[in-house]
């Protein structure tokens, strides 16, 4: 995949590897997504991993209550999905709010930092705020080497606090992508 | 628009499939009226009754059902809630979760709201749906002489099951179970997992 030079120099570090651990540290057993290709390597090693069930939804709201239901029979989960996706989940985070069960939610962004795609931007623009507004905790990574402990402090807080919480993985981390590089030329 | 020209009771069939439940069988009803009848057949700890979040209740169960693969969950839900979330439907059917139930009450109106005709009273068939999604058994009971195979479907076959179950729309009072969602969230975990369910 093309991406621009505007990616984070420190995407030399193995991001996707240190969020899949720190999943392993937390026991998280069911990781469920719409996919994206900033979570394609995450999302490998989850498939891969014997104890973790990596479950592909239609829309992400699903994701919002598969993990309710999966904290009431016990076991940790975790959202990943792309911020056009958050806009999906809006009403479906009530049970955040209203139920206080850990939420971890890592969102790939698009819309903001170097975007190609018009389409794109204004709900990457919206997503922090429209978190925010219901209730959700959000914590940004703007660099490849921070990704980690951004995670790690973002499954603390939701784990132990029963709060939904969110972790923006910004483009500057996970590249923009430039559509030009990829299309026919031009006659 | 009194009638939608069916006869089975909606209290009455939610009583029978909740009947001589135990601690196996784990219950997610959607808002609104599965909520009351669930509600009225016995308010239990292992059974969540949304009071909002429409559309969560399948999702919900599948996430409970992965979790717990040795007890019998079982999505009670209406009509309304379910043609919310049919994508859900693909989702149970990738996963296809052998301990997972969906039963819809089917008046083929938002009962909640004004009795409004949903997308079934025009014959959309959500069987034939859950079938083409992946479901391994589904059935539609009409009459009483259905209700056993529905019962067999909700509560014992492999699933994932859905099964369908056209009730007649009737002015019932409301029964409510608590409303506190982390209350509700707590007192179910306790009872499943033990006390260290608040942790």
């Amino acid at each position: 995949m093309t991406e621009s030079s505007l990616a984070d120099p420190a995407t030399a570090v193995d991001w996707p590897s240190d969020i899949f651990r720190v999943l392993k540290d937390w026991d998280v057993r069911q990781v469920c997504h719409v996919p994206d290709a900033g979570h394609l390597k995450l999302l490998t090693q989850c498939e891969d991993d014997n104890d973790i069930r990596t479950v592909t939804l239609t829309t992400e709201e699903e994701g919002v209550a598969l993990l309710l239901g999966a904290w009431l029979g016990g076991e940790r989960g975790c959202l990943l999905m792309q911020s056009s996706g958050v806009g999906n989940t809006i009403n479906m985070l009530s049970l955040a709010k209203t139920c206080r069960y850990p939420l971890l939610m890592l969102v790939t962004m698009r819309g903001e930092y170097g975007e190609f795609n018009p389409w794109q931007v204004p709900m990457g623009q919206a997503t922090r705020a429209t978190m925010e507004a219901m209730g959700v905790i959000v914590l940004d990574a703007w660099e490849g080497e921070r990704v980690g402990e951004t995670v790690e402090a973002a499954a603390k807080l939701a784990f132990n606090g029963q709060v939904a919480v969110a972790v923006c993985l910004t483009q500057r981390v996970i590249g923009a992508k430039d559509f030009r590089a990829l299309a026919e030329p031009k006659a | 628009m009194n009638s939608n020209g069916y006869s089975l009771k909606r209290r009455a069939v939610v009583a029978g499939l909740l009947a001589d439940r135990g601690d196996d069988l784990l219950v997610v009803t959607g808002l609104g009226g599965a909520n009351w009848d669930a509600t009225a057949a016995g308010d239990s700890p292992l059974t969540f009754p949304l009071w909002g979040a429409m559309g969560g209740a399948l999702p919900m169960g599948l996430g409970l059902a992965l979790a717990q693969p040795a007890k019998r969950v079982l999505v009670l839900t209406g009509d309304g809630d379910l043609l919310m979330s049919l994508g859900c439907l693909a989702t149970i059917g990738v996963e296809r979760p052998a301990n997972l139930a969906v039963v819809v009450l089917d008046n083929e109106r938002y009962g909640e709201t004004g009795r409004q005709r949903t997308a079934t009273a025009a014959g959309v068939d959500l069987c034939a749906i859950a079938r083409g999604a992946g479901f391994v058994a589904t059935t539609e009971a009409r009459v009483e002489s259905g209700l056993a195979e529905l019962h067999r479907l909700a509560r014992a076959a492999d699933g994932p099951t859905l099964s369908v179950v056209k009730i007649s729309m009737e002015p019932l009072k409301i029964v409510m179970p608590p409303r506190d969602g982390a209350y509700l969230k707590d007192r179910f975990r306790i009872a499943l997992l033990g006390e260290d369910g608040i942790f």
